[in-house]
């Protein structure tokens, strides 16, 4: 499974649903995530890639959209 | 070794309801509820001051500690919503005690400001006897700022803790602390002077949850001290989900963190005095029973303490 289809998993299992299709689309904004499971979403991120994501990197908008959270882990991994 | 002496609290009387509050921002009870944990909040009258609270809340503590407020040898005061630049708070609370020209200390800081002041306490108490520590806030005046938020509006309530430290005499033992800041996130919590509080709330919510568990796994890390052998954890009332979380991730059961965000809402810097001096009522404190006070708030600054009885 790529990156994108392992992001997608990480986010259905946190938020019990399937994401927006439009991978540009906020999370937030969207309403497909509330600001409490947005640490859960980090919380599964750094599970699945074996990543640990420094507190100084965890600002809101670089997990705002599936695309930049694909460019995020692109870069850690 | 450094002891907590006692506990106070004051909360003004008015009740301002979920419905009240709804009313004004557009969002419904439930709504409000589902998002903090919140019913309702205390309100202080237009002329009641942050240093009216304060000393309410003070005399609350020094009669049940019995302590005199004569016998203080320094005040300590903070709150994040004082109505003016300067003078802040503490040299009125102390004049009104009756104890002018003890040094009276302001700690402008908001949220982590009651820790904060704690662990100040801790440290001079050595060179300057009984301490005693005050968080006040008036959030209703904030939050009332024009254009109102929801999101902000919903949680902030008013009220006022406080606690005195001292050495010898007794009473639980203040066992370490850790207390952290990174001025990096100065933006996404803030206040300006007549201007409405500015919050990004999933930054706060992201720092917190990450921070506050990492404080108290740190205090405890380097105390030997599993989170299980807490006997109850006095955190600041931000937010009852945030609350939760915490307690999800020391893998300790919720009812072991102390809650009274559904009655006061987010008092600021006072909640987590607010909730001790409360909990210090109903509860007996047992010999090595071990407490665990935890705060995070703008700045960000925040921090946990450790305490034996």
């Amino acid at each position: 499974m790529d990156n994108k289809g392992r992001i997608i998993a990480v986010l259905t299992n946190v938020a019990k649903k399937a994401p927006p299709s439009d991978a540009d689309e906020s999370l937030f904004d969207s309403g497909y995530l509330d600001s409490f499971a947005l640490p859960d979403m980090v919380a599964e991120l750094e599970r699945e890639f074996q990543i640990k994501i420094p507190d100084s990197d965890l600002n809101p908008r670089k997990f705002e959209t599936i695309s930049r959270i694909e460019n995020y882990v692109g870069g850690r991994t | 070794m450094a002891v907590l002496k006692g506990f106070g609290a004051y909360l003004p009387s008015r009740i301002v309801t979920n419905q009240e509050i709804g009313a004004l921002v557009g969002r419904t009870p439930e709504w409000i509820l589902e998002v903090s944990g919140i019913e309702e909040r205390r309100y202080a009258a237009p002329d009641e001051s942050i240093a009216d609270m304060a000393l309410a809340a003070a005399e609350d503590c020094l009669k049940g500690a019995g302590i005199a407020a004569a016998d203080l040898g320094m005040v300590i005061v903070s709150s994040g919503s004082a109505e003016r630049r300067f003078p802040g708070p503490a040299a009125t609370v102390a004049s009104r005690l009756g104890i002018a020209g003890v040094p009276a200390l302001d700690v402008p800081m908001a949220s982590a400001g009651g820790l904060f002041g704690m662990v100040l306490a801790s440290e001079l108490t050595g060179g300057h006897g009984n301490v005693l520590v005050v968080a006040s806030e008036k959030m209703s005046a904030i939050a009332a700022r024009e254009p109102m938020d929801p999101g902000i509006a919903i949680l902030f309530g008013d009220g006022a803790g406080a606690c005195v430290i001292g050495t010898g005499g007794g009473g639980p033992a203040i066992l370490d602390s850790v207390l952290h800041s990174d001025g990096s996130f100065a933006e996404d919590l803030h206040l300006e002077f007549e201007a409405p509080l500015s919050m990004n709330g999933r930054s706060v919510i992201m720092q917190a949850s990450r921070k506050i568990p990492a404080a108290i796994g740190e205090l405890l890390g380097r105390n030997q001290t599993p989170a299980s052998a807490i006997r109850i954890f006095l955190m600041h009332q931000a937010n009852q989900n945030l609350i939760d979380r915490v307690a999800r991730a020391l893998e300790v059961e919720p009812a072991k963190f102390y809650s009274n965000i559904r009655t006061y809402g987010n008092t600021s810097s006072a909640s987590m005095l607010i909730a001790a001096s409360e909990w210090w009522q109903s509860n007996r404190l047992n010999k090595d029973d071990l407490i665990c006070f935890a705060v995070f708030g703008a700045g960000f600054h925040w921090g946990a303490m450790l305490v034996e009885g």
